[in-house]
């Protein structure tokens, strides 16, 4: 073990990869927020009424509630007037082709490993880029709009389909359902929007690339996907942030709706800054996550892999509305140094024969705290609910923690329930045999994380699966030994 | 402050005067502690997580009268009823939380075994309480419990001495005698066993008015010193109406080797919170649970485990039966603390769920500072398998007895689990009553 202590220790004070700034200006309005704050940015993306009228009911709502503290992360408070709440690259009008776009802002993507260019040829992959809070780019916009696709950012939506953004916007998370989402839904800046048609599989994986960049702004997005009956939409999502001292916001909102036999799968592998070994920096991911199924047989399927943030918080949902709708929750997240995460998910039956699967793995290492937090509700009305959970905890250093929280609240004697758990650290056995067969203490470990994770990376779409394993490998490194 | 907590507090200055040791420091620091927690906190309320399910509303609405200091007029002949067939033990009776003495039978006790009520302890010897009284519940304990504290004056007191193994069960009985007046109790027991010392310990909660609704707030501490030995029981019978609620802290040393079975089938809302404390390495903790619920009951289990030290083994098997409109709950918390390596625990609640009314809301827990450790958890909720009712319909068994049948199956796994066979024999009879239609009584069981 001594002789690879060097490397590991290498590796373990490894820079984080994504960490530099980009040099541009950017327009950014001074930290502070009111109900001016709120008119200025509804102003700024030039919005429907409606919005600026939703919004400010939003912040009204806001300012009555209070900040939650239920969760089992600690972190100083947050000082919401320090925030600056906008802050968009400066542009002249927006760009009709890549060449158009700032040289600067592609090449932070270059670095980043999605260069537009590549993706839009080789993988084939629409990118609806967000950086900082205004959408950069949009790419195949033109071949998704021959399926009837709608890709575009929020602000764009607004402009094109206020119609669709105004029925369907909150619609899942309401402005007031809690501090955070009250928060985002007053002064969101951008984000996705999607919706697919009666009937149409789209295409194509749709995938934005949020970027945290200038300093002191907080990220609040707000991402909206509409399934039309009968459609299928396959949406991924990935985040880097730049290394800083101080703690970053990120409060998202992300709204999922999938009517009669359609089909939402939606992946996130979150790899925001975590804070060094000593906990000093890193993104606080407070993230409101819900889809409904309206439908029957629809079917909403979340798949997360989290190994960044300081603080990770949040609970992808289903509300299982439409008889025979499925609901899906696999999720991987990693708490290293002194990272916090307390995730999980809510699955709410309310139709019958609605059924829902919940795989939660979660690895702790040096001082990191992970816990599973999750809520499988079956109303009075929802006949034959089935559910199914697993949550296993691996361990990797004896001043980690892992924390198991199912909450099982079940009115309707039709419904089959289960929940199960196992914590455990890596087996000396299953170690043993790999080194004994000359696999490096490195490699053994990666090899028996990657096999406690592969449940999970299986349900990730080709490309995340590679980039999920190489992270979970990179985060992992020195932990043990 | 609300009214309610009000009413307590003068109740309280009322009484405190003639509450037994109240010229001893300490005991009195315990009642005041207790009475300066519950002005604090009041009763807990659904926003405390840990009281998510259960509303303390319906005893807040309620003014219950202390119990009146006078003997109950019961002989031991009432009591025969209420025996446990098949139960040979040393009985020691309190009614309305007070010790009697004239209904117990304490007359064949061995050597080495000390049992007493806490006031004429209190009186007597109160030095050898003083390392232990108040001192097994938690610092900042909910409401209810500081308020047991605080009217802190009468239960048991048991002592098993060092190396004594107690020859049968002893049967302590917390007997309500309420003549229809809302009284509030609040029993306080002690029970001490000392190192290397064995035994069986049943603790019962009954009424003999099946429409009194009263308030039954107890508390017992439990030390089990290294190398001991406790088999303990706790069946909760109360009054229909009752509302019971339980503190039961169990605290082991080394070595030692601990059973908490904990019973519930009466009171109309009724709460149990067991907390298991391992203080020093190597202990093992087993701890079953059967909640019955029928009619609009609402039973609580709330259990919570503390691996403070190395290499202690916990295993938690809790089962719900819940019928018409009865709610359960069942919170299970195991806490592996920072370097209690090689900790093993493990943690199971099944609820069954046989009518459309009925709720459970479970929430197992587990929460894992050390890194050494196996530790699992389960639950689930359902209802009877379908193909086993169809088996035994096509076997020509009635619905309503392959139903009854199934169910017994289900509770028969944990009461299996209680090694006190009257225990078990007393369960089987009290389903098969709740179970089995009246004119099939005779059938199957």
């Amino acid at each position: 073990m001594g002789s690879s202590a060097n490397e590991i220790d290498h590796l373990v004070k490894r820079e984080y990869k994504e960490g530099f700034v980009t040099d541009i200006e950017s327009e950014t309005l001074p930290p502070g927020l009111s109900e001016d704050v709120v008119r200025i940015i509804s102003t700024k993306k030039n919005e429907p009424e409606f919005m600026q009228d939703w919004r400010l009911s939003a912040y009204r709502n806001w300012l009555k509630m209070r900040e939650p503290k239920w969760a089992s992360v600690h972190y100083s408070a947050i000082d919401y007037q320090a925030i600056s709440y906008f802050s968009a690259p400066k542009q002249q009008a927006g760009p009709q082709s890549l060449d158009e776009v700032d040289p600067k802002l592609l090449e932070t993507y270059e670095k980043l490993g999605i260069p537009l260019e590549e993706q839009k040829v080789l993988a084939g992959v629409a990118v609806d880029a967000v950086f900082d809070s205004v959408s950069v780019k949009t790419t195949f916009t033109d071949k998704l709009a021959e399926a009837g696709v709608i890709f575009c950012s929020i602000s764009e939506a607004l402009q094109m389909h206020p119609e669709l953004v105004r029925q369907y916007l909150g619609s899942v998370v309401p402005a007031g359902d809690n501090f955070y989402a009250a928060l985002n839904s007053a002064v969101f800046s951008d984000g996705s929007f999607v919706y697919v048609p009666k009937g149409v599989r789209c295409p194509m994986e749709l995938s934005t690339y949020f970027r945290i960049n200038a300093m002191n702004t907080g990220q609040f997005e707000r991402t909206l996907i509409i399934a039309d009956e009968g459609s299928y939409v396959s949406y991924l999502e990935g985040c880097t942030a730049p290394m800083r001292d101080e703690n970053q916001l990120h409060a998202a909102v992300v709204e999922l709706i999938a009517m009669k036999d359609a089909e939402i799968k939606y992946s996130t592998v979150q790899n925001w800054y975590p804070g060094d070994e000593e906990g000093r920096g890193g993104i606080y991911n407070f993230v409101t996550k819900r889809g409904v199924c309206r439908g029957s047989n629809a079917k909403i399927s979340w798949t997360q892999v989290e190994t960044g943030s300081a603080i990770t918080w949040k609970y992808p949902s289903v509300l299982l509305e439409g008889d025979n709708s499925v609901g899906e929750f696999y999720s991987v997240a990693l708490t290293n140094n002194r990272q916090q995460a307390d995730t999980g998910t809510k699955m709410v039956h309310i139709g019958n024969n609605t059924s829902s699967t919940i795989v939660s793995k979660g690895i702790s290492a040096g001082h990191g705290q992970n816990a599973y937090r999750g809520l499988v509700k079956v109303l009075k009305g929802a006949d034959r609910a089935r559910n199914y959970s697993q949550c296993d905890s691996l361990l990797m250093g004896d001043r980690c923690g892992a924390h198991t929280f199912p909450y099982l609240e079940v009115k309707n004697p039709t419904a089959q329930v289960e929940h199960e758990a196992t914590t455990s650290k890596i087996g000396e056995d299953q170690l043993y045999y790999c080194r004994q067969r000359g696999l490096s203490e490195e490699d053994a470990v990666s090899m028996i994380v990657n096999g406690f994770c592969k449940q999970v990376f299986r349900e990730l779409p080709m490309e995340f699966a590679v980039e999920a394993q190489k992270l979970l490998d990179v985060s992992l490194e020195g932990a043990v030994g | 402050m609300n009214d309610t907590v009000r009413a307590y507090l003068d109740a309280h200055s009322g009484a405190a005067a003639g509450l037994p040791g109240g010229a001893i420091p300490w005991v009195r620091q315990v009642r005041e502690q207790g009475l300066a927690r519950f002005s604090e906190v009041g009763f807990p309320t659904t926003r405390d997580e840990d009281w998510k399910y259960t509303s303390l509303r319906a005893i807040e609405k309620h003014r219950f009268i202390p119990a009146p200091d006078r003997p109950s007029g019961l002989t031991s002949g009432d009591l025969t009823a209420l025996d446990i067939p098949g139960l040979d033990a040393h009985r020691c009776v309190f009614v309305n939380g007070r010790f009697a003495p004239a209904l117990s039978s304490l007359d064949r006790l061995p050597a080495g075994l000390t049992v007493t009520g806490l006031a004429d302890a209190l009186n007597e010897r109160a030095d050898e309480l003083e390392p232990q009284l108040g001192r097994l519940t938690p610092h900042n304990p909910n409401g209810l419990i500081a308020l047991n504290s605080a009217f802190l004056a009468d239960g048991a007191y048991v002592r098993v001495a060092r190396g004594c193994a107690v020859d049968r069960p002893l049967e302590l009985v917390y007997l309500v005698h309420a003549n229809g007046q809302a009284l509030a109790l609040h029993p306080r027991s002690l029970i001490i066993v000392e190192p290397g010392a064995e035994a069986v310990i049943l603790e019962r909660y009954i009424s003999t008015g099946d429409g009194d609704r009263y308030l039954n707030n107890t508390t017992t501490e439990i030390l089990v010193m290294e190398s001991a030995r406790v088999d303990y029981y706790k069946l909760q019978d109360e009054s229909p109406k009752a509302y019971h609620f339980g503190g039961l802290f169990v605290h082991q040393d080394s070595d030692t080797v601990v059973s908490t079975n904990n019973i519930a089938v009466g009171g109309s809302l009724a709460r149990t919170d067991l907390a298991v404390s391992f203080n020093a390495p190597g202990a093992h903790s087993t701890l079953n649970g059967l909640y019955i619920g029928t009619g609009r009951q609402h039973l609580d289990n709330h259990t919570q485990v503390d691996h403070r030290f190395p290499e202690c083994v916990s295993d938690e098997f809790y089962k719900g039966i819940l019928d018409v409109r009865a709610r359960g709950v069942f919170h299970g918390r195991i806490v592996v603390h920072q370097d209690a390596q090689r900790t093993e625990a493990q943690q199971q609640n099944k609820n069954l769920l046989l009518s459309r009314q009925a709720e459970v809301d479970t929430k197992p827990q587990l929460e894992i500072y050390a890194d050494d450790v196996k530790c699992s958890h389960g639950a689930t909720v359902g209802q009877l398998d379908a193909n086993a009712v169809f088996y035994l319909r096509s076997r020509a068994v009635a619905e309503s007895i392959a139903r009854s049948l199934l169910t017994y199956a289900f509770a028969n796994d944990v009461i299996n689990r209680f090694a006190l066979a009257p225990i078990r024999q007393q369960l089987e009879q009290h389903l098969a009553a709740k179970l089995l239609p009246a004119d099939q009584g005779e059938v199957g069981m």
